[in-house]
């Protein structure tokens, strides 16, 4: 099967082990892949903020980087919900409708993928320690992926996954909400973290690298020791 | 009062919010047991996506033919002998209403709790013309005493606390005994039954008018809209245009989801339906009737992608589940429609210019949608809404256009981008330390106000790639 893979502009500049093992991953399950170099940003930060003439500028890039693709998959919940949001979009536009709806109908965030079309919830991964499991908001409630991450974290040998009280709260991130509203955020992060510490957890895992990179900041400034992981550094893990 | 509440800016607003550790305590463990109350009611229905299914169904069929179910309501309503008042805006439905308490020579006013008459500022126009306005729902009565607004559209008196309630009731009303909420409560009540057998006129909203019958249904726990009713020879009765169902059929739905959505109950203690004036053959009822149709805005926002907030039935199990309102309180929004629906409806009822900064005060993480017992796309149209700031309101700052214009530059140029994966980490080098960002520039300094920002890898994704591709390999993990 022949996969592109849509690496999002966090990983492809700060966290770029995601991406690393994203490609590993699609590997290990049989995935012939490659990676666009005419991709940039899905155009979330544009969008969510009101610019919509500018989000579609970024938008028209991402069609064009992924015509030829067969699948487009990447590591993230939030930026493959917004390529599925793309013919609502350009709804009505002649030269955009098409190709906005072929994008979205291709487009799969990593573990919905795995679990969805290639069929696979044990990939032979092993990672020993005890785990929570944020579920990214976009992840759930834009891209209604909720079963799939947890399904394969529970197959991966060694992990010791527990319940985050209240886990289907936002973290505080959002985007630009993080800086433009950043008051609100840190309390609101500052609770997820609360909640965090309170699963006594070595390691918070997401699907999502903004949130992430979010509770991860605010966890290393309160001085906290979990360590703070995408999903596909536990499932591209073997000891 | 009118929809907007207070002067203070937005920012300083929501500092008084996050400063407020005794409101916070109270909203975020209220948010709990509704929450929970909430997934518990709709688990004991069963089917509750269904259920969610037909009530937005009933509220589009609702407004898509509301002209229709309009003038049949008010055909039924005048059938039993009520009087119809539609009015266009705050200050006919206003001065209608005062007219009608005039001509009463009303001294003493009771009302049962009601958003919309709040939004008109009905109280403060009563008042004008030297009536006494008595609010009868225990929050209102509460806020109503200490001239405070309130912050939640079903308990508008969440913020306050139990020794807080006593001082006012001790200062106002010269309460004197412990703040035992039972206490509390009957004293409460003592002065309120007085106040009912004095008035002359009773005002109450409306949850639902069902148009078949002409019937006002009124959703309450304490009971002081029956009373409201029941007790003074005159009742009006105030409702947004929108507030309508076709027959008792729809009624039924719409209250499960109501009472489920709102409080966790399957039902209310008490479900009024009110039909006209007292009739010759009838034993009850009141001797004068009048329904005040209220518009304030509302049909302009028909027929626009923003209709379907007129859905809404004002159950608050959006605001019940909302992170930003949970930190910063009702108070901070500056509207008496606060949370998610009031980000929504306040720019739609009462303009942009008091209420611009309500659409960003949210993390867009759709908890509110998802919640919504009738469906209503509040996230969505709260990106709607900063689209129309941004493009057509003009109200957006120059920085945040500029930069979202390079955006655009930057995210169509696979070139500029490509070009930013390599001079990302040199540019930030300066306020880097250990590839962490503790005291960022610009835009940065937000967040790095509260947590640490990651420093850019000292090799893109896309440099990697390349050189796998020629035979590199990923040493990250242990293989």
């Amino acid at each position: 099967m022949k996969v592109s893979l849509f690496i999002t502009c966090l990983c492809d500049i700060f966290s770029t082990n995601v991406g690393k093992d994203t490609v590993e991953i699609l590997e290990r399950v049989g995935c012939e892949v490659d990676f666009p170099e005419l991709q940039t940003c899905c155009g979330q930060p544009a969008y969510n903020s009101g610019y919509l003439k500018d989000s579609k500028e970024a938008m028209k890039q991402m069609m064009r980087a992924f015509r030829d693709s067969e699948y487009v998959v990447g590591p993230s919940g939030s930026c493959v919900g917004m390529l599925r949001e793309y013919p609502e979009v350009f709804a009505g536009d002649p030269d955009w409708e098409e190709p906005a709806k072929e994008l979205a109908a291709k487009s799969y965030e990593l573990t919905q993928f795995l679990v969805d079309v290639i069929g696979v919830v044990d990939i032979g991964s092993t990672f020993k320690g005890r785990v929570t499991y944020h579920p990214s908001c976009h992840m759930t409630r834009i891209l209604g992926v909720k079963d799939a991450p947890k399904a394969l974290l529970q197959q991966v040998k060694g992990v010791e996954l527990v319940e985050l009280p209240i886990a289907e709260d936002c973290c505080g991130f959002g985007g630009t909400f993080a800086v433009k509203h950043a008051a609100i955020s840190e309390q609101m992060v500052s609770e997820k973290s609360q909640h965090v510490s309170e699963t006594n957890a070595e390691f918070l895992v997401g699907g999502d690298m903004g949130c992430l990179l979010n509770i991860g900041g605010r966890m290393a400034r309160e001085g906290k020791k979990v360590e703070v992981m995408h999903i596909t550094g536990i499932l591209n893990y073997r000891q | 009062m009118s929809i907007k509440i207070g002067n203070a800016p937005f920012e300083s607003r929501v500092q008084d919010g996050i400063k407020n550790d005794f409101m916070r305590k109270a909203v975020s463990s209220a948010q709990g047991r509704f929450r929970s109350g909430r997934l518990v009611a709709a688990e004991e229905l069963g089917n509750w996506e269904e259920w969610r299914t037909l009530g937005e169904e009933i509220r589009s069929h609702t407004l898509e033919n509301l002209d229709y179910y309009l003038e049949q309501l008010s055909d039924e309503v005048s059938k039993r002998g009520g009087n119809v008042f539609f009015a266009q805006t705050a200050e006919e439905a206003n001065e209608y209403i005062k007219e009608v308490v005039k001509k009463k020579e009303a001294k003493k006013i009771v009302k049962s709790k009601s958003m919309v008459t709040e939004e008109i500022g009905l109280n403060h126009a009563l008042e004008e013309v030297g009536s006494e306005v008595i609010e009868t729902d225990l929050g209102e009565w509460i806020l109503q005493l200490d001239e405070d607004p309130p912050s939640h559209i079903v308990t508008p008196a969440l913020h306050k606390d139990k020794g807080q309630i006593r001082e006012t009731f001790a200062v106002k009303k010269g309460y004197d005994k412990s703040d035992r909420p039972e206490e509390l409560a009957l004293f409460a009540r003592e002065q309120l039954r007085q106040e009912f057998l004095q008035a002359d006129v009773g005002i109450t909203g409306c949850n639902f008018a069902v148009a078949e019958s002409g019937a006002i249904t009124l959703v309450t726990n304490e009971g002081n809209a029956r009373l409201a009713t029941a007790l003074p020879d005159t009742q009006i009765s105030v409702m947004g245009m929108e507030r309508i169902v076709p027959t008792w059929e729809e009624l039924e739905v719409m209250v499960s989801l109501l009472t489920r959505a709102a409080v966790g109950q399957k039902l209310t203690s008490y479900v009024t339906s009110l039909t006209g004036t007292r009739l010759e053959d009838e034993v009850d009822g009141p001797e004068e009737f009048h329904l005040v149709i209220l518009d304030n805005g509302r049909s302009k926002i028909l027929g626009t992608e923003f209709q379907a907030a007129l859905h809404c039935i004002r159950c608050a199990s959006c605001i019940n589940v909302c992170p930003v309102y949970r930190h910063v309180g009702g108070h901070a929004y500056g509207s008496i429609y606060p949370g998610p629906i009031g980000a929504v409806l306040s720019p739609l009822l009462d303009g942009y210019d008091d209420h611009k900064e309500l659409p960003y005060a949210s993390s867009l993480c759709g908890a509110c949608t998802e919640a919504c017992p009738v469906k209503i796309p509040l996230h969505e149209m709260l990106i709607r809404h900063r689209q129309i700031i941004v493009e057509r309101e003009n109200k957006a700052p120059k920085t945040e256009k500029m930069m979202m214009k390079g955006y655009a530059k930057w995210a169509s140029s696979p070139a500029a981008y490509k070009m930013s994966t390599k001079v990302a980490r040199p540019a930030l080098k300066l306020w880097t330390k250990d590839e962490s960002i503790s005291s960022g520039p610009g835009p940065l300094k937000g967040w790095t106000d509260s947590r640490n920002f990651p420093a850019p890898s000292k090799q893109s994704f896309r440099a990697w790639y390349k050189e796998r591709q020629k035979g590199g390999s990923y040493n990250g993990n242990p293989k």
